[in-house]
């Protein structure tokens, strides 16, 4: 598994839809609600970034806009790796 | 029907809040507060003073969580706990029992002791008040000085010079946050600092505001130089609230000392948050922190506590994430440090078990802002500041916090500083137990 704490570009972008998630870390949260305002889906993103839990709403396209703009690293964007 | 009263809006009061609310469905859950507003993020105030989110963004709960605690709110301010009387006396007169206390009453900015510092533009930044008035004064005046050191001090120089402010960042040492920073992760952000249009004035003190009709107008250097100015912000360190705690009679230290259980020196009185001294076994003594995540971590004990919990707090590596002139920083463990010019206490978003503890040094070092800097002790990494790319923070706070035996690693460690990630990435993925054989053969490959 690899974690990457800025988004994957180009074809990356295909895999990430398809293969990834946001996950937070935990402990690291301020809950200044960045995440929240910068979703284009309207996700209360804070609510999950808070508890350090994965992003889970169907919603979520993966594009990665509250991993950009977390000013402290809280979220991440994963990519499953194929199977060696 | 337990009365459990609650004195402070911040994150460890709510945290505490909830954590009673969840134990106790029936408590009676009051909390007395200065501040009116809803509950909002202070780590946040850096981010609306930069323009990155509204203020209505900072609000950390919804009306309808809010609701669901069942919380009621009194704003007042307490002037006197009577520890013994159980209850508390606001400054209208107003009277509180209770079962239980909680003074999770924070910590305050230090006032300025220099001429003028009562003037209308002497600011500091505790509060969602005080980050609007900044927010006013910037918005009609053209020059800000900021004096001070730490986190706070350089979110309030972002803040005014993205409001388009002249920004004048006077230091009183050679260099930004000696207390936590070595020189070159010093030198990093007061490049960008610099980059970005702020005038920084090394070995700079304020004299005195200079002001008319009771407005500031100018500051005065020691050095005999005048700054004209509309907004000086003051940022020198912070004190817990203790004149409750100690009035009531409580131990207090340099916070309130608190058992385990975060229980204080009087039985069903506890206290968390920034106002709170805790031990912290790897420093070998109770210290303050002013970070958000102990707040909550011990919001939520207390208040499970205060509910009956028997719950033992254990104090966690002391670890922060802040955003330095845009440079992500974690500060995690015992990273060394110097004296401090520029901070008279401890700042916000800081830990005393940052400074002190056993001699160590820098073994890792990276890209220009991609910097990693671990402090390491016999046989173990005792503390790291990590810039930058924060993929590998995560760890090593995890090798700080269990105190890892890496004994057999940290000789290559330091002939070869470049193999860290790679070990530590094989540590995190599973692929290296931590036995010291294991370690061995993962660097000589």
């Amino acid at each position: 598994m690899g974690h990457r704490t800025t988004l994957p570009t180009d074809q990356d972008r295909l895999r990430m839809l398809r293969d990834g998630w946001i996950a937070s870390v935990p402990g690291r949260c301020v809950q200044c609600g960045i995440c929240s305002y910068n979703c284009p889906m309207g996700i209360d993103v804070r609510s999950y970034s808070r508890l350090g839990l994965t992003i889970d709403d169907p919603r979520c396209f993966r594009c990665g806009s509250c991993v950009s703009h977390c000013p402290r690293s809280t979220l991440v964007a994963v990519v499953a790796e194929p199977a060696a | 029907m337990n009365r459990h009263l609650l004195v402070g809006s911040g994150i460890a009061a709510l945290t505490a809040a909830e954590s009673i609310r969840q134990s106790d469905p029936s408590a009676r859950l009051l909390m007395v507060s200065e501040e009116a507003e809803p509950f909002y993020s202070r780590p946040g105030l850096a981010y609306l003073l930069k323009g990155d989110v509204p203020e209505r963004q900072l609000r950390i709960r919804s009306p309808g969580e809010i609701e669901a605690l069942g919380l009621e709110r009194v704003t007042g301010r307490v002037a006197r706990v009577s520890a013994v009387g159980r209850q508390v006396t606001l400054a209208d007169g107003r009277k509180l029992g209770f079962d239980r206390l909680l003074l999770a009453t924070g910590a305050a900015s230090i006032a300025p002791a220099f001429p003028g510092a009562e003037l209308r533009g002497v600011v500091r930044l505790d509060s969602l008040g005080d980050a609007r008035e900044i927010l006013r004064l910037a918005g009609r005046g053209r020059t800000a000085v900021v004096v001070g050191g730490g986190s706070t001090a350089l979110e309030l120089v972002e803040g005014v010079r993205a409001r388009g402010m002249r920004t004048h960042y006077f230091m009183r040492g050679d260099r930004y946050w000696a207390r936590v920073l070595d020189p070159v992760e010093s030198g990093l952000v007061e490049a960008r600092l610099a980059e970005s249009g702020v005038r920084i004035h090394r070995h700079t003190e304020v004299a005195a505001a200079v002001g008319h009709a009771g407005r500031l107008r100018a500051v005065d250097t020691a050095a005999g130089g005048r700054i004209p100015c509309d907004l000086l912000a003051v940022a020198t360190g912070v004190r817990p609230r203790l004149e409750l705690a100690q009035e009531a009679g409580l131990a207090v230290e340099r916070g309130i000392l608190v058992e385990k259980s975060l229980e204080t020196s009087q039985p069903d009185i506890f206290a968390a948050g920034d106002v709170a001294q805790a031990y912290d076994p790897t420093a070998g003594r109770a210290v303050l922190d002013t970070l958000w995540s102990t707040a909550e971590e011990q919001g939520r004990v207390a208040g499970l506590n205060m509910a009956g919990g028997g719950v033992a707090y254990g104090k966690r590596v002391a670890r922060n994430v802040t955003c330095l002139a845009g440079v992500v920083t974690a500060v995690i463990g015992d990273v060394g440090g110097e004296e401090d010019l520029d901070l008279v206490t401890i700042t916000r978003g800081q830990s005393e078990a940052w400074s002190g503890g056993p001699a160590t040094l820098t073994v890792s070092e990276r890209g220009r802002e991609d910097r990693i800097r671990l402090r390491l002790g016999p046989r173990t990494i005792v503390g790291a500041v990590i810039m930058g790319s924060q993929s590998l923070a995560e760890p090593l706070a995890q090798l700080i916090a269990a105190r890892t035996d890496l004994s057999s690693l940290l000789p290559a460690l330091w002939e070869q500083p470049a193999s860290l990630r790679v070990l530590l990435q094989r540590f995190r993925s599973g692929q290296v137990p931590a036995g010291d054989r294991d370690v061995q053969a993962l660097v000589a490959r």
